[in-house]
Order: structure tokens, then C-alpha cells, then sequence
């Protein structure tokens, strides 16, 4: 019983990390693999996210108001960005690692220059702040509302990627640029949309993280190796890929700590070395090897 | 009134090598104009030259009176000019009703329903991923794309290349009811009598420059051209 119990809550602990992962990942793997971007500084912009939603959170007391307001400012944050820096950068991915890597040491030093080195804690929302009995103990509500939103966000990608006309155009776009600019299809501005959606998802999941994860400089390096892994071993590019990557990394950076308290920080690179072993482009490319 | 396309001296290379070596060609307004020449003569490149998928080094493409140079390949299609390409270009992980839609475009004659009427068989694999398709399917996905853009221009290489007699048999009935629709049409099609039962006007290319120049019917009868550029 004690051992169910415990498995229980490592695994409801797995979920929401995964769900996190998966919102980070996901941006990161989508722009690698549809705009050739390998951009190290997005989960820069996760925890530019977190800080504006503390900011306003604590302004203004609204949880809410800090999910709804910071992934836009992040997205513009984001779009700069591009527009100034990445874009140029495009095809060269040594470059691209080098440039935002720096990008990574700016957000550092910007996130101490602005908010000093204190670490936060963000409150949770009134309506979701108690816990529920579950495996023998109380579990936050918050953690599982973070899952729920991640599976809500997975679900609403799929959607929009198999059944609206812009997502109809990206797949286009990956199948054959060249085809699709025949037919008058601007695809530089859809797969723009597509990182704008990817990094407003990294805004989201910085706030989402803020009251579980302490928000201060470095918490961005942090999230950084396994959401880096989760696009490896899921394939870049892949929005089911980087399901089942987090899901992966999700788990075993969970349960590698508490099983293997000895190997913990090595788990999730076993895991990613053992699936590159059978399967290097990933677990589900976006283009299947032919 | 000059020509709704007009191609004039260009030059065009691959590296160091000289494909397109100063072709001029007009494809005035409701006429079909074909291109004919041997493997490796430079009809494609001209095409692509065109949409701006190749840069030519040298010369000027108007499309109704409007320079295309600088223009991005998507620009010059969203103009009016719409290329079904060699390779066919079908999107493979997208369904043929997919394929039509994400290229449909503002208002214009081209609706769905009107396509299907003429490419019947496209309705019955609406549902089917571009994948899935025959060549000669495909290449009436093909055709049926370009015309969701409502092209002024439709530009077509080889459409009957790799299909079955009787599946070129079709595009060709397709492609007259076209023209007398007044759709204007570039075409390049190694089939002597394909072509020229179609074209109103015959550019024949050879080695990058344009060999011959003439109506469709004056081909017929000039040997030695159709000896030297076409191996006919
Ligand atoms: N991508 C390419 N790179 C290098 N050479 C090419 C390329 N495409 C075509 N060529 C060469 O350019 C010449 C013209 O090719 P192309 O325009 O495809 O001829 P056509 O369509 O008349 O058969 C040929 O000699 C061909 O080998
Ligand atoms: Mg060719």
C-alpha cells in the first residue's frame, strides 16, 4: 500500500512536469524543424513569462490576469526577436546555438538587473489553491490543473495543425516549400505564426511554472537540457513526438531522483541515449525515414 | 497592346553552366503558346525563371506590363501566374480536397464544385491523402490546384509526361476545353502532337536559345527544325 501510494504521487508529479516540458518542448521542436531556428534562449522567454507573471500577479493580485497577459507581452518579446535576429540566422545552426546560447547570458543578467537575484513564489489562484485526498495524502489542486492545460493545449495543436486552413498550410509547407510559394502561399508568414504561437506557449508555461517552480535568474537553464532532450527523442518538428518525449522525460526525470537516488541526473540521458540508439532521428519524425 | 507575358533575353545559370543563353518568348492573352525542345534544353529553367524560382542573371519578365524581377515566387503567383510543375508537387500528407483548398484563392471562376465537374475522380478521392494518388490523379490534382488560384496564366511542363495514353487522352481534352474557355496557357510538352494540337504559337528551344519560332501548323512542315531540336 505504502509503495502504491508513493508510485501515485510520483507519477501525478510526473504528469504536470510533462505537461510543463510539453508547452516548452513543443515551441522549441516547431521552430527547429519548421523554420531551421535551433533557438537555446526559448526557455529565456519561459522565464521572462514567469517574472512578468509575478510581476502583475502581484500588482494587481490576479493569477488570471497574469496568464492571460504575459504570454502576449512574451510573444512580442519573442517577435523581435525573430524579426531582428533569428531570422537571419536561418541554415546556419552553429551560429544559431552560439548566438542564443549568448541570448541565454543576456536574459541572466537582464532578469538579475531587473528583479535582483531573489528567488519568488507566485500564489496560486484562490480556486484552485486546496488539495485533494488522493493516494493517502493531499495533492494540489494546482499541479493537476497544470496537466489539464497541457493536455487541453496538446489537443487544441492537434486540432488546429489537422483541421484549420493555416495548419492545412504548414503541412504544406513542410511537405514542399517550393510548391507551396507556386501557388501564391506565403509561408514565411505561416510558419511565423507558428513561432509566435510557440512562444507564447513558452510565456504560458512560464507562468503556469511560477507557482510550483521558484521564478529567479537560471531557472531558464534549468528547464532547458530536458526540454532540449524531449525535441531530440520525440523528433524536431513533431507535435506527437513532443507529446511522447515529454511524457518520456516527464517520467523518468521524476522517477530517476526518487528510484535511483544515485544516478538521478543521468536517467533522463540514459533514456535519450538508449531511444537514439534504435531510432536517431527521434520517435516520431516529422518525415518518416525513407 | 503588348502580351499578357513577356519574357525578354534571359540568361540564366546553374554554377558555371549556361542554361538559359538569352530566351525572349510572348504569350499573348487567350492564346496557348508551347514550348518544345529536347531533354535538357532549358524549358523548365525558363519556367522557373518565370515564378521566380530561378534568379536569371540577365533579361526582364512582365507579367501584364508589371516587372517580376525582386518579386518572391509567392508574389508572382498571387499576381495571376500558376505553375503545375514537372515533379507534379502534390502535397502528400495533406487530402486532395486539402491539396485544393489550401491553394484556393479570393473570388474568381474557379469554385470546388466547379472543378470537381471537370475532374470528376478528383471528387471521389476528396478524402484520400495526396499520397495515396495514381500519377495521372495526381496530375490532375495537379492541374485542378493551379485553377483554384484563378490563374490569368497557367503554366504547365509536361503534363503528360510518365501517363498512360489513355489518362493524357483526358488532361488533352481538358486542356482544349480550357482554351476555348479562353484560359491562356504556357505550355511545354515533348509530344509533337499533343503540343501542337493545342498551341496556337511554337517556340522550339534548343541548347538554352530559342531555335524556332512560328505557328503551330508551320512545325509541321519545317523537317528540318523538327529534325535538328526536336529528333522527330
Ligand atoms: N538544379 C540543377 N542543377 C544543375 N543543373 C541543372 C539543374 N536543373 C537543370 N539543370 C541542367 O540545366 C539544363 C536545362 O534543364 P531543364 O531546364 O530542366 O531542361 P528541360 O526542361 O528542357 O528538359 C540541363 O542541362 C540540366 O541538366
Ligand atoms: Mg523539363
Amino acid at each position: 500500500m505504502e509503495l502504491v501510494n508513493f508510485l501515485g504521487i510520483q507519477l501525478l508529479n510526473a504528469l504536470w512536469l510533462s505537461a510543463l516540458l510539453f508547452m516548452l518542448a513543443v515551441g522549441l521542436s516547431v521552430v527547429f524543424g519548421l523554420l531551421d531556428v535551433l533557438n537555446l534562449a526559448h526557455c529565456t522567454l519561459y522565464m521572462i513569462g514567469a517574472y512578468i507573471g509575478f510581476t502583475i500577479a502581484n500588482w494587481l493580485g490576479s493569477y488570471w490576469l497574469a496568464l492571460a497577459v504575459a504570454p502576449v507581452a512574451v510573444t512580442v518579446v519573442g517577435a523581435v526577436l525573430y524579426v531582428a535576429l533569428l531570422r537571419r540566422l536561418r541554415g546556419n545552426h552553429l551560429i544559431q546555438a552560439l548566438v542564443t546560447f549568448g541570448l541565454l547570458f543576456v536574459g541572466y543578467d537582464a532578469a538579475r538587473m531587473i528583479w535582483g537575484v531573489d528567488q519568488f513564489r507566485m500564489a496560486e489562484p484562490a480556486l484552485l489553491s486546496g488539495s485533494f485526498p488522493v493516494f493517502g495524502q493531499g495533492y494540489p489542486v494546482y499541479r493537476l490543473f497544470v496537466f489539464a492545460v497541457g493536455l487541453v493545449t496538446a489537443v487544441a495543436l492537434y486540432l488546429g495543425l489537422e483541421r484549420t486552413r493555416l495548419g492545412a498550410v504548414v503541412r504544406a509547407g513542410v511537405d514542399d516549400r517550393e510548391t507551396a510559394a507556386v501557388l501564391g502561399i506565403n509561408i514565411d508568414r505561416a510558419f511565423f505564426i507558428v513561432f509566435c504561437i510557440g512562444t507564447a506557449l513558452a510565456g504560458f508555461a512560464g507562468v503556469l511554472a511560477a507557482p510550483i517552480r521558484t521564478v529567479e535568474p537560471g531557472m531558464d537553464v534549468e528547464i532547458l537540457i530536458p526540454a532540449l532532450v524531449v525535441v531530440v527523442i520525440g523528433g524536431p518538428g513533431s507535435l506527437k513526438g513532443a507529446v511522447l518525449g515529454a511524457l518520456i522525460i516527464g517520467t523518468a526525470d521524476t522517477f530517476g531522483p526518487v528510484l535511483l537516488p544515485e544516478f538521478s541526473s543521468f536517467t533522463m540521458y540514459a533514456v535519450m541515449a538508449a531511444i537514439l540508439l534504435v531510432r536517431p532521428q527521434g520517435l516520431l519524425p516529422v518525415k518518416p525515414a525513407h | 497592346m503588348p502580351a499578357l507575358l513577356e519574357v525578354e533575353d534571359l540568361h540564366a545559370y546553374y554554377g558555371e553552366s549556361h542554361v538559359l543563353q538569352g530566351i525572349s518568348l510572348a504569350v499573348p492573352k487567350g492564346e496557348v503558346v508551347a514550348l518544345m525542345g529536347r531533354n535538357g534544353a532549358g524549358k523548365t529553367t525558363t519556367m522557373r525563371a518565370i515564378v521566380g524560382l530561378v534568379t536569371p542573371r540577365r533579361g526582364a519578365v512582365r507579367f501584364a506590363g508589371r516587372p517580376l524581377a525582386g518579386l518572391r515566387t509567392y508574389e508572382i503567383a498571387q499576381g495571376g501566374v500558376a505553375l503545375v510543375p514537372e515533379t507534379r508537387g502534390i502535397f502528400p500528407s495533406l487530402t486532395v480536397l486539402e491539396n485544393l483548398t489550401v491553394a484556393a484563392r479570393g473570388a474568381g471562376p474557379w469554385t470546388l464544385r466547379r472543378v470537381f465537374e471537370t475532374f470528376p475522380r478528383l471528387e471521389q478521392r476528396r478524402k484520400n491523402l495526396g499520397g495515396q494518388l495514381s500519377g495521372g490523379e495526381q496530375q490532375m490534382l495537379s492541374i485542378a490546384r493551379a485553377l483554384m488560384t484563378h490563374p490569368e496564366l497557367l503554366m504547365l511542363d509536361e503534363p503528360g509526361e510518365g501517363l498512360a495514353p489513355i489518362i493524357v487522352q483526358d488532361i488533352h481534352r481538358i486542356l482544349a476545353n480550357l482554351k476555348d474557355e479562353g484560359v491562356t496557357m504556357l505550355l511545354v510538352e515533348k509530344s509533337f502532337a499533343f503540343a501542337t494540337s493545342l498551341a496556337d504559337t511554337v517556340y522550339v528551344i534548343g541548347k538554352g536559345q530559342v531555335r524556332w519560332q512560328g505557328p503551330a501548323e508551320g512545325l509541321k512542315a519545317a523537317e528540318d527544325v523538327k529534325s535538328t531540336w526536336l529528333g522527330v
